[in-house]
């Protein structure tokens, strides 16, 4: 017994590793790498002497400046509008909750050509405020920052939300029996508690928008640009691999310092809390205050996230009878092999699959970080998981594209391709989603299962996962929502004869002329449709089970 | 012997929790181990349970050595502290957990969730959600639920603790009932002695880690091991003496001890009842500090003038009033020389 028990524990968490770590090697690691020495490799050489070089440019450094401080501002701006939003959904009840939930989520699913379009109909140039007062803020940095706020938004309502509506609201009045003011005992009591999901969702929002690309893209016009738009510039216009291999390695850099210092910080932090069963801690709203911030929630809703994406139903209606969307029907022979509308078909199947290999990857590596006597090796994993969503998008979908297509590992013509690429994003938010929800698992309750005679396979079934399902379709549902997003990477690996929704999109977009343009707007409405529907049933699966907590 | 630990050595950090434990548990025989919390009760407790692997030592069961051999097979049960009902099963989900565990059928398990809610007093709870219960009743669906895998040793952490005090008394009884019924070989810690003495066929005190003293409650209650297992039974009255003869040398004075008592430098424990209030001008001068009702009697703190307090038990008619100048002497028969 001397020390086996801690031995056979390693053992079991290693194994739970194994797969996550393979996955990463070969999908994520691999095809970074071999970009990466394509970029810098001449010869046999390596040419580190590049990264000075770049690094010294003073377009570059602009570059970089630009992207850190746009990142934060956007963190700030995203967590000031959304906090008092993850409060009413977590504790308030009204009617339309669900729906409103699923609306908020749309957002982030939209891709984010469509997503830069969208705003740029609302405050660009002959858009919705120029006509109404004649303000626009396309030439800003606003309309950057206000479109990461629209993405960014759901991030952290559903996952501070998630944890907040299954903290006790007994702690809170224990606080406030010892003299402590509401606010005060919020501070006090529920913050720190909620600290690791504000953290994570903080961590999470900061990284989509320091590696933003789509939004900058069309939003950013000449003026302002971030590393992923320069890497995308550097790669598909100018080729220079070389400067684009320094810029993915900057990016990497910063992201790994980033996730080193979110690490360090979460450690420090990680503290079993008392979970309670969502459904009842949520009340009518009750009080002036509640009232007023339930109204201000909505109103900020309907302006930031909802007035947007009416913008774009509105544009994909503009022409008579629907023909935008019978449109999207016709082979046109140019843009398209296919009818776009075959885009739906393609994109539910990769996102289907996609989200299959990201919850059992990222499920797996939860499980095994949920171990509180985690050592160093395992922090390091932990970080670890969080880097896909650091890497240029544009560097991994032209790795897969390089590193993927030949013996022992010849994926190039396989469909597989699409949904593996489109896991790698959203297995960080599975984890992330899961992470906070298992360690706030009662240590003991596993125990308490053990001696009853279940075997940690058992426990995980019997205790955590009845636990964590609600975590687990969430997860499931980002998971989705991501792949049936993502669009840096699956423009270079989708075939020209099975385009996602948002490949077909950018292809409509980057052509000329009014039908393109319309097209492309009816082709966003129905992935909004699509996103938005997908949502629902997983609200409505969710509450169809919460008779079990 | 059913359980034996030998030199069970636990290490959190650089401190030994458990420090070279040696314990034996006969079939059918109930232990208590009583102590201070952060005593390595618990941790005992998980030890034995596999859910807390040894730096040294052994565990064995059945003259099986658990090296190796994870909770889950170890066969034991466990009742936490806080129960850890599962919340989202109702009570019929939470005691047939076990049996479903060892691979019973769907009729074995109603069958048996009925036998155990019958016997812990809760039939018809089967479909209760375990929120629902009061404290008592969690405690009965736990001990239900530990019980219902049929356990080689059942293990209780702090059993009654959270419970009202009548509640309490009341369960310590049915539990001693319903063991000594069911022949149930049974390991539990608690801080309370009186839960302890109660309950146990023998009781063990830890302290830091070590087992300070063992025995039958009556042993332990009468001849406490040292200072440390008389204090933490609630006796206050223990000094330092020089014994000599029939006679010790202690910060009150000369007191008398029982004829047979060890020689030399000793440490001395004074019963309350073995403290006689006389009146002021015989025996030791003391003040009256405090005085507690506690039912059968009156305790009484008494200040001496530049010696430690002392305790002493007073029928509720001679307790003398807060304020007071009383005299004491000293009852030999119920002075023990300790260790």
């Amino acid at each position: 017994m001397t020390g086996s028990g801690r031995r056979s524990g390693n053992a079991a968490r290693l194994g739970l590793m194994a797969v996550p770590v393979v996955f990463f090697a070969v999908f994520f690691a691999y095809p970074v790498a071999a970009i990466v020495a394509r970029g810098l490799e001449v010869d046999g050489d390596w040419q580190f002497g590049r990264i000075g070089d770049v690094l010294a440019q003073p377009d570059v450094r602009h570059v970089l400046w630009f992207t850190t401080w746009q990142a934060l501002a956007s963190t700030a701006l995203t967590l000031l509008a959304a906090l008092p939003g993850a409060y009413v959904f977590a504790r308030l009840d009204f009617p339309g909750k669900q729906v409103l939930r699923a609306v908020v989520t749309v957002p982030f699913v939209l891709p984010t050509v469509v997503v830069g379009t969208a705003f740029l109909a609302l405050v660009g140039r002959g858009g919705l405020l120029d006509e109404l007062w004649g303000v626009r803020l396309d030439t800003t940095v606003w309309a950057i920052l206000l479109a990461h706020v629209f993405f960014n938004y759901a991030v952290v309502v559903r996952t501070v939300g998630g944890l907040w509506s299954q903290l006790d609201p007994r702690q809170e009045e224990a606080a406030r029996m010892l003299g402590a003011s509401r606010l005060t005992a919020w501070r006090q009591v529920t913050l720190p508690a909620l600290a690791p999901a504000v953290a994570a969702a903080a961590l999470m929002v900061f990284l989509f928008t320091f590696t933003s690309f789509g939004v900058v893209q069309i939003l950013g016009g000449p003026t302002f640009s971030t590393l992923e738009v320069e890497i995308y510039r550097q790669t598909s216009q100018v080729f220079d691999l070389s400067t684009a291999a320094v810029l993915t390695l900057i990016q990497f850099a910063a992201v790994a310092a980033v996730l080193a210092v979110h690490a360090w910080t979460v450690r420090r932090r990680e503290t079993a809390l008392r979970l309670v069963d969502a459904s009842v801690t949520a009340r009518r709203p009750r009080g002036a205050g509640q009232w007023a911030l339930l109204a201000g929630v909505l109103v900020t809703v309907a302006v930031l996230l909802v007035l947007p994406l009416a913008v774009l139903v509105q544009r994909s209606l503009d022409a008579p009878g629907f023909g935008y969307y019978r449109a999207l029907t016709r082979e046109d022979g140019g843009t398209f092999l296919v009818p776009p509308i075959d885009a739906i078909g393609n994109s539910l199947q990769y996102a289907v699959a996609a989200t299959a290999v990201a919850v059992v990857i990222g499920g797996l590596a939860a499980t095994a970080l949920t171990r509180r006597d985690a050592g160093r090796f395992v922090r390091g994993f932990d970080a670890l998981l969080m880097l896909p969503l650091g890497v240029s998008a544009v560097t991994v979908g032209f790795g897969f594209l390089i590193a993927l297509d030949e013996p022992p590992l010849d994926l190039r013509s396989s469909w597989i391709l699409v949904p593996l690429a489109q896991a790698l994003v959203g297995v960080p938010f599975v984890v992330r989603t899961m992470l906070p929800v298992l360690r706030a698992v009662d240590a003991r309750l596993r125990e308490a299962a053990a001696v009853l005679g279940a075997s940690p396979w058992r426990v995980w079934r019997e205790v955590d996962l009845p636990m964590v399902r609600r975590a687990l379709l969430i997860a499931a549902g980002f998971a989705f929502a991501v792949s049936l997003g993502e669009f840096g990477a699956t423009v270079f690996i989708a075939r020209p004869d099975s385009p996602t929704l948002p490949v077909a999109v950018a292809r409509l977009l980057g052509r000329p002329g009014e039908m393109n343009y319309g097209q492309a707007m009816a082709l966003s409405t129905i992935l909004m449709v699509v996103c938005a529907v997908a949502l629902v049933v997983l609200e409505r699966l969710r509450t169809d089970r919460t008779g079990e907590f | 012997m059913l359980l034996s630990l030998a030199g069970a050595t636990v290490r959190f950090g650089g401190r030994a929790v458990l420090d070279a434990v040696d314990l034996d548990v006969a079939e059918h025989e109930v232990v208590c181990v009583l102590g201070p919390s952060g005593s390595g009760k618990s941790t005992l407790l998980r030890a034995v349970a596999g859910l807390q692997p040894l730096d040294a030592g052994r565990v064995t069961l059945d003259g099986r050595d658990q090296a190796g051999v994870p909770a889950h097979r170890r066969e034991v049960g466990l009742m936490f502290q806080d129960h850890q009902l599962f919340p989202q099963r109702d009570v019929a989900g939470n005691v047939a957990f076990g049996p479903r565990m060892r691979g019973a059928s769907r009729d074995e398990q109603r069958e048996r969730v009925r036998e155990l809610l019958e016997l812990v007093g809760l039939p018809g709870a089967a479909r209760r959600s375990v929120a629902a219960l009061s404290g008592g009743e969690q405690q009965r669906v736990a001990l239900a639920r530990a019980l219902a895998a049929r356990p080689r040793l059942l293990m209780l952490d702090e059993p009654l603790g959270q419970l009202d005090r009548s509640l309490r008394e009341r369960l310590v009884v049915e539990l001693r009932e319903l063991f000594g019924r069911l022949g149930t070989t049974v390991l539990a810690v608690t801080h309370d002695q009186g839960e302890a003495f109660a309950l146990a066929d023998r009781v063990v005190v830890m302290r830091d880690g070590r087992i300070a003293q063992s025995g039958t409650p009556l042993e332990v209650w009468q001849r406490p091991a040292d200072a440390f297992v008389a204090r933490f039974l609630g006796f206050d009255n223990v000094a330092e003496a020089t014994v000599a003869g029939q006679a010790a040398d202690t910060p009150w004075g000369k007191v008398p001890v029982p004829e047979d008592a060890p020689q030399g430098a000793r440490t001395l424990l004074v019963r309350p009842a073995g403290v006689r209030l006389v009146p002021a001008d015989a025996g030791l001068r003391c003040t009256v500090a405090a005085r507690t009702f506690r039912g059968t009697h009156v305790a009484v703190h008494l200040q001496p003038e530049d010696a430690p307090r002392l305790e002493a038990a007073c029928a509720l008619r001679a307790a003398p009033e807060v304020g007071d100048t009383v005299g004491v002497e000293f009852d030999a028969a119920e002075i023990v020389v300790l260790g």
